[in-house]
C-alpha cells in the first residue's frame, strides 16, 4: 500500500479505535460510560458546529459569485452562475440539501477557491501543512514553556523568574502577524535572508509529493538537500506561533511548580536527601502535569486559530490559508468543510487529554 | 563536650530564626526598616541518644520551626545545630545531603508528606536507592516489604504496590514512619505526627513510634500542641513560649513539679476527666503577643499572673530550679534574686 496523507490518516483512525476500544474494554465500568457518553456527544457537537457555520457565512453579504465576479458582468450571468451552485435557492432547501450530502459522506465541491474540487481532496492536501506548522510548534511550546516554568519556579523571585515571567507575557500580548512580520523582517531584511520567510520549500526545490508531509516526503525520496530547505522553511512560522502561547505555559507551570513545591511531600523528599534537582524535575514537575494536560487539551482550539494568521503572514498553504480565502471568496462549502475538520481535530484531541489523565494520575477515575 | 559527643547526638547552641517580614513598595521606598517574625530566638538544648524529647507549645511558639532547624531544613540566623559533632551549617549542600540519611522527619500529615504519583514502595524505598544502600531490585522490594511488616502494614507485598489514596489514614501514617526508618537513622524529628489521625488510632501509633524507638535505639525530637500525648512517649519536655524555651526537665519534673507560670497553666489546661477536679493554676490572659514586637524582659509577662516589675525589664535566662540540676526554667521568680517577690501562697509551693 503506498503511503500518502489518506493512508496515514486511516492508520491514524485505526489506532485510535483500537486504543479506544482497549481502554473502554480494560478500564472501569464508570471510564467506559464517560468514554461511551463522549464519543456519541461527537456527532451532535459537529452537527451543531456545521449549522452555526452555515448560518454565519450567509449572514455575510454577498454569495461566493457575487463576491469573485467582475464588475459590470452582466446580470443573467450572475443568475446563471447563481443557479448552476445552487445559491438561488432559499436557505433552508440549501440547508436541507447540504445536511444532506454530508450524511452520504459527500462534503461538496468548492465554488470559487479551487472552482469545482472536491472539498475533501482540498482538505487531504492542506491539512498535512497545517500539521507540520502546528505540531512541532505544540512540541517547541510544551519543552521550552514547562521546562522555563519548572525553572522559574525553582529560581522563586530570582532574576530568572522575573525575566521568564516579563516574557511570557510580552509574547502573549504580541499579535501574532506583528510577531511574525517582526521576524520576517529581521531574518529576511536585516540578516539579508538568513531564513526563508514564506511558503514550505523553495521554488527550486523538487520532489514527489506522497502524503503532502514534506518532512516525511523528502525522507521517502532520500532528499536530504530538499529536507533541510523544507526544515528552514519551518523555522520562522513555527516559532511565531509557539512564542505566542508559550507565556502561558510558563506562567501556568511556574505557578503550579510553586505550589506543589511548598507542599510537604516535598520537604519530606528533601529531608531524605534526595538531590535537589530530581525534587523540583521528578517529584514536584510530575505532579503538576495535569494542569498542563488540560491546557493542552484547550490550546490546540487556540493554536488551530493561531494557525489561521501563522499561515497567512507566511503564505503557508495550509488550512489557515484555505480558510481565510474561503471567508473571503465566500466559498460556504470550502468554509464549511475546514470547520468541520478543525472541530474534529479539537474534540478528538480534548478526548484523548481526558484519557491520559488517568494514565498520568492514579487518583483519576471518571 | 568532646568526650560526650558519642552520647549527644544533637545539640541547638543559642539557634536563633528570623523570618523579615514582607515590606509594601511605600515602606521600602520610605525607608522603614526591615521587621522580623523572631520565630526562635535564642534556643540551646541538648538531645541524648535514645532519648525522646517533647516540645510543646502554643501555635506560633516556634517548635515546627525548631524541629526543622535541628534537621537542616532551615538555615539558623545565628546560632549552631551540631549532629554527631558535625554542624550542619558548616558543611557543604552535598554532605548535608548524604548526613540526611541519619536524620529522618515524619510531618503532620501523611497524606501531604507523600508523592500520589508514587507507590508506597516507590516512596518508602528512594531513600535506600538515593543513599546506595541496596544494590539490585530484589534486595529494594526485600527491604521495602520487610519495613512494611515491621511498622504494621501486613503482609508487605499487599501494599507495597497501592498508591498513598488507596489506604486509610492511619496506615499512610505508618507508611510515613516506614519511610523514615527505612534508611536506618539515629534522629528523627517528628513533627505533630499523630495530629491528624483519628483518635481510635493516635496511641496505636504512639505504641508503635514507642516500640521502634527501643528496637532501633532511635532518638526522638517530638513536637506537639498536646501535652497529654508527651506522657506517653516523652523522656524529657521542653515548654516553649514565643521562640524561647521556657522550661525543660524530664517528665516527671514537670508533670509533678513545674516552675514556670506558663508550663502550670498549660498543665491546668489538660482536661482531667474527673467533675469534681478544679483548675489548679489560673489560665493565661489574652492571646500569644506577636513574635514581630515580642514583650521587652521575660515575654510571658504581660500574661503571667505572678508577674513583678523586674519581669518587664529584664529578660531571664534558664537555670536550675526546685533543687535539681536538669530541671531548668526561665522565671526571675522562681530562679534567682527576686524569689521573694512571689506572692505568698505561690512561693509555699515551690
Amino acid at each position: 500500500m503506498e503511503l500518502t496523507f489518506g493512508t496515514i490518516c486511516l492508520g491514524s483512525l485505526f489506532f485510535l479505535a483500537i486504543f479506544l476500544a482497549y481502554v473502554i474494554a480494560t478500564g472501569s465500568a464508570s471510564l467506559r460510560t464517560y468514554l461511551i457518553t463522549r464519543l456519541f456527544l461527537t456527532i451532535p457537537t459537529v452537527w451543531i458546529l456545521v449549522t452555526l457555520v452555515f448560518i454565519i457565512m450567509r449572514l455575510i453579504p454577498g454569495d461566493p459569485i457575487t463576491a469573485t465576479i467582475k464588475p459590470g458582468e452582466n446580470p443573467e450571468r450572475i443568475a446563471e452562475l447563481q443557479a448552476r451552485v445552487g445559491v438561488d435557492k432559499p436557505i433552508h432547501e440549501q440547508y436541507i440539501n447540504y445536511i444532506g450530502d454530508i450524511l452520504t459522506g459527500d462534503f461538496g465541491r468548492s465554488i470559487t477557491v479551487e472552482p469545482d474540487r472536491p472539498v475533501i481532496d482540498i482538505i487531504a492536501r492542506r491539512l498535512p501543512a497545517t500539521l507540520e506548522l502546528v505540531v512541532p510548534a505544540i512540541l517547541i511550546m510544551l519543552i521550552f514553556g514547562v521546562a522555563s516554568g519548572a525553572f522559574a519556579a525553582k529560581h522563586h523571585k530570582g532574576i530568572a523568574d522575573y525575566s521568564f515571567r516579563i516574557a511570557g507575557i510580552v509574547f502573549y500580548s504580541i499579535p501574532i502577524f506583528w510577531m511574525g512580520l517582526m521576524l520576517q523582517l529581521f531574518f529576511g531584511v536585516v540578516l539579508n535572508g538568513l531564513l526563508p520567510t514564506a511558503k514550505r520549500k523553495s521554488g527550486y526545490i523538487q520532489f514527489d509529493t506522497h502524503t503532502d508531509f514534506f518532512l516525511i516526503d523528502t525522507l521517502i525520496e532520500g532528499n536530504f538537500d530538499a529536507f533541510l530547505n523544507v526544515v528552514s522553511h519551518m523555522i520562522l512560522p513555527t516559532i511565531t506561533l509557539s512564542l505566542a502561547l508559550i507565556g502561558v505555559f510558563i506562567r501556568l507551570t511556574r505557578s503550579n511548580m510553586i505550589e506543589i513545591l511548598q507542599e510537604d511531600f516535598v520537604t519530606a523528599a528533601h529531608a531524605r536527601g534526595i538531590p535537589e534537582n530530581r525534587v523540583v524535575y521528578r517529584h514536584a514537575l510530575r505532579n503538576s502535569f495535569i494542569p498542563i494536560m488540560t491546557l493542552i487539551g484547550l490550546q490546540i482550539a487556540v493554536l488551530l486559530g493561531g494557525a489561521v494568521l501563522t499561515e497567512t503572514t507566511f503564505s503557508w498553504p495550509g488550512m489557515g490559508l484555505l480558510l481565510r480565502d474561503g471567508i473571503a471568496n465566500r466559498d460556504y462549502i470550502v468554509v464549511q468543510g475546514g470547520v468541520t475538520v478543525f472541530a474534529l481535530i479539537v474534540g478528538i484531541t480534548s478526548t484523548i487529554t481526558d484519557i491520559i489523565y488517568a494514565f498520568i494520575d492514579p487518583r483519576i477515575r471518571y | 563536650m568532646t568526650e560526650s559527643t558519642n552520647d549527644i547526638i544533637l545539640q541547638m547552641q543559642d539557634v536563633t530564626k528570623y523570618f523579615p517580614v514582607k515590606r509594601g513598595l511605600i515602606d521600602q521606598l520610605t525607608g522603614i526598616p526591615h521587621q522580623y517574625v523572631r520565630a526562635v530566638d535564642g534556643i540551646s538544648f541538648e538531645l541524648k541518644r535514645g532519648e525522646v524529647l517533647g516540645l510543646v507549645g502554643e501555635s506560633g511558639s516556634g517548635k515546627t520551626t525548631t524541629g526543622r532547624l535541628a534537621v537542616g531544613l532551615l538555615k539558623p540566623t545565628s546560632g549552631k545545630v551540631i549532629f554527631n559533632g558535625i554542624d550542619i551549617n558548616a558543611i557543604s549542600a552535598e554532605e548535608l545531603r548524604k548526613l540526611r540519611r541519619h536524620m529522618q522527619v515524619i510531618f503532620q500529615d501523611p497524606m501531604a508528606s507523600m508523592n500520589p504519583r508514587m507507590t508506597l514502595g516507590e516512596g518508602i524505598g528512594r531513600g535506600l536507592k538515593i543513599h546506595g544502600l541496596v544494590s539490585n531490585n530484589t534486595e529494594f522490594r526485600a527491604r521495602v516489604i520487610e519495613m512494611l511488616n515491621h511498622v504494621g502494614l501486613t503482609p508487605g507485598e499487599a501494599y507495597i504496590d497501592r498508591y498513598p489514596h488507596q489506604i486509610s489514614g492511619g496506615q499512610r501514617q505508618r507508611a510515613v514512619i516506614a519511610r523514615a526508618l527505612i534508611t536506618n537513622p539515629q534522629l528523627i524529628m517528628a513533627d505533630e505526627p499523630i495530629a491528624m489521625a483519628d483518635v481510635s488510632v493516635r496511641s496505636v501509633l504512639l505504641q508503635l513510634m514507642k516500640d521502634l524507638q527501643q528496637e532501633f535505639n532511635l532518638t526522638y525530637l517530638f513536637i506537639t500542641h498536646d501535652l497529654a500525648t508527651t506522657k506517653y512517649i516523652c523522656d524529657r519536655i521542653g515548654v516553649m513560649y514565643l521562640g524561647e524555651i521556657v522550661e525543660l526537665a524530664d517528665i516527671r519534673s514537670i508533670y509533678t513539679n513545674p516552675q514556670h507560670p506558663y508550663t502550670q497553666s498549660l498543665l491546668a489546661a489538660v482536661p482531667v476527666p474527673d467533675p469534681r477536679h478544679r483548675r489548679s493554676a489560673p489560665m493565661p490572659r489574652g492571646e500569644i503577643p506577636s513574635p514581630i514586637n515580642p514583650p521587652s524582659g521575660c515575654r510571658f509577662h504581660p500574661r503571667c499572673p505572678i508577674a513583678q516589675d523586674i519581669c518587664k525589664q529584664e529578660r531571664p535566662k534558664l537555670k536550675p530550679v526546685a533543687g535539681k540540676s536538669d530541671h531548668i526554667a526561665a522565671c526571675h521568680l522562681k530562679t534567682g534574686d527576686y524569689i521573694h517577690l512571689l506572692p505568698k501562697e505561690a512561693a509555699a509551693s515551690t
